[in-house]
């Protein structure tokens, strides 16, 4: 019971932090704080597929673009409600990764990185070539913040970076608890058991592959919430979105952070961010840097940093009771 | 008639570029059981060293085509031997993302070393000039590269099913551990094997020089997507699959890209999506 109330008290002071930062810091840094809660929610559910099944997918940008565009099309097209938009985005991404998932999921492993890189990159070369419909490499521009309406009851603006902040932060919030539940749901616990050990899992009269597309479908859902928000961020949808390049940057931050725990995608995103920012101050070569951090990341610090901080604890508790 | 016969031999010298990706990828995946998302990245290095090559050394492309890949093959060794075979006893998604890292790694310091805007090679005369077939003029080139292709294909048969290397190579990819018993020396045949793939892509990134006219940074990600469909198609660990899968993809792209530009891609995506439903194993992959 006291652990509960524990766990409540860290979590609203979290909330509380983060509800104050437009407060106090200027706007690049609200700007960035953005930027790191909408990597949050797309790791977030990336890691429900590497972390918790154990599937690595090289295609998650083409879900993030289909948020994005989904928006897109939405606003250009029907309204500019900023939260039908998004509802729209994720149903988009969905839709796409049920299309996309019901192939990748026949395969496990080395055949399902690969699929999944080839068919993210079907979607990049559709948007790309596709000009007349999706802008090609320009990309749909001038998306616009129109206030929340609540049916003439009255409205938010969120057009300032400072207004929009309280609207990503509700969603990061939302989808912390949500995907938080669904890593302690049955559903989750069935997802761990296909990441240990496939084979049992079936046998213990799972479905496997159901639950795997299910999953898939869940993650892509998550990557179109953080594109169609990043859509209104920069006013617009870019075809760079769906690249390779943009689905690795989730796996990195997973690695970063540690694939086991809800906490690590959410630190590796905050380093990811804070990282990109001081290196490209530097240097234009970002990729050699991401490149040289992934691999020392696995050859040494797997569990990531959130692993390598329980590690810590748990050594520094150890040495205090013994 | 006479643009579908251009078409179909266009698109059979790009498919040989995707076999030679394809059939280094394919041996080495066979053999070490890693998918190599740097393969992609050696195919950049091969065309690139080969083009540094013949800036320093003179013209001359065959030279070019003989010590180009050599660097890349010190590449392949220092990424088997020092980073690779730490990650053998890991998890499949480690080894991956390895290969991954070295992508990121090669293509940007391909950027550094030689510039990130194209590179255009210096102007090649060797087999240049062209012949009429059915009424138009066709590269010589590239019919050399459409010979090319098979040549490969029947020495690597040769190789593997007639010599002495090829039978330990096929006795390490059945039964890994029961060679290491009959006393082959596993360490040495996976670098071996990994350094002559390398070879295999670096190669096609030479031939490439005076193909594609222009080096790109990002010229090893399309073809390493294009050599993963292949795979796919043609059943991965398979040589004959990835042959075939190549050509197929190679001829259909061409056919994409002239008569449905905008959808030129989606094509062979849908002949991806129905060989993965009606045999997922691929064409001559076998069933698992």
């Amino acid at each position: 019971m006291r652990n509960k109330f524990l766990s409540a008290a860290v979590v609203l002071a979290f909330l509380a932090v983060l509800a104050a930062v437009p407060h106090v810091f200027g706007r690049f840094t609200v700007y960035l704080a953005i930027r790191v809660m909408l990597l949050g929610i797309f790791a977030l559910g990336y890691n429900l597929l590497l972390g918790q099944t154990g599937l690595l997918s090289f295609g998650h940008g083409a879900f993030y673009a289909a948020g994005a565009y989904g928006l897109g099309f939405f606003w250009f097209h029907l309204s500019p409600h900023p939260l039908l938009g998004i509802v729209v985005g994720i149903l988009a991404a969905a839709a796409l990764a049920l299309l996309i998932g019901f192939f990748c999921v026949r395969h496990t492993e080395i055949y399902f990185a690969m699929l999944t890189l080839a068919f993210g990159m079907m979607v990049f070369s559709l948007i790309w070539n596709a000009r007349e419909i999706t802008g090609g490499d320009d990309g749909l521009v001038g998306i616009m913040r129109d206030p929340i309406t609540f049916f003439g009851l009255g409205k938010i603006p969120i057009g300032k970076d400072a207004q929009y902040y309280y609207l990503v932060l509700v969603f990061f919030a939302l989808s912390v608890w949500v995907v938080h539940r669904i890593r302690i749901s049955p559903f989750g616990l069935v997802l761990a058991g296909i990441r240990e050990n496939a084979r049992r899992t079936e046998f213990a009269g799972v479905p496997i592959r159901n639950y795997r597309l299910a999953v898939f479908v869940i993650s892509g859902a998550f990557a179109g919430l953080a594109g169609s928000l990043e859509a209104m961020l920069e006013s617009n949808a870019r075809p760079f979105m769906a690249h390779w390049s943009h689905s690795a940057d989730p796996v990195l931050v997973s690695l970063l952070g540690g694939l086991h725990t809800l906490a690590g995608p959410l630190v590796g995103s905050l380093l990811f961010v804070a990282m990109r920012e001081i290196v490209q101050r530097f240097t234009e070569n970002w990729m050699l840097w991401f490149g040289i951090v992934l691999l020392v990341i696995i050859l040494g610090f797997r569990g990531g940093v959130v692993g390598v901080m329980q590690d810590l604890f748990r050594r520094f508790g150890a040495a205090r009771e013994g | 008639m006479q643009s579908v016969v251009h078409v179909c031999l266009a698109g059979l010298s790009s498919g040989m570029f995707i076999w030679l990706v394809a059939s280094g990828l394919t041996l080495i995946f066979g053999v070490l059981g890693v998918l190599n998302f740097a393969h992609g990245s050696f195919y950049m290095l091969g065309a690139y060293f080969c083009f540094t090559v013949l800036r320093h050394l003179g013209t001359n492309f065959w030279l070019g085509l003989v010590l180009g890949p050599l660097f890349v093959c010190a590449a392949g060794f220092v990424l088997e031997r020092f980073f690779l075979r730490r990650v053998y006893h890991l998890a499949l998604p480690y080894q991956l993302l390895l290969t991954f890292a070295f992508v990121l790694i090669f293509d940007n310091l391909v950027k550094i070393v030689w510039g990130a805007g194209s590179l255009s090679p210096p102007g090649l005369d060797i087999l240049g000039g062209s012949v009429p077939i059915v009424g138009r003029k066709f590269p010589v080139y590239n019919l050399f590269i459409i010979a090319v292709g098979p040549l490969v294909a029947i020495g690597l048969w040769g190789f593997l099913e007639r010599t002495w290397w090829g039978r330990i190579i096929r006795a390490a990819s059945s039964d890994r551990e029961m060679a290491s018993a009959l006393g082959v020396r596993v360490p040495v045949l996976f670098t071996s094997v990994f350094v002559f793939g390398c070879w295999l892509g670096a190669i096609g990134g030479g031939l490439a020089v005076p193909y594609v006219g222009l080096l790109t940074s990002g010229m090893g990600d399309t073809i390493i997507i294009e050599a993963f469909i292949v795979a796919v198609i043609g059943g991965l660990g398979s040589l004959k699959g990835a042959f075939t899968g190549a050509l197929i993809i190679g001829v259909l792209s061409a056919f994409g890209t002239r008569y449905f530009p905008t959808f030129d891609m989606f094509l062979i995506f849908i002949l991806m999506a129905a060989v993965l439903l009606w045999r997922p194993q691929g064409l001559f992959g076998e069933a698992r």
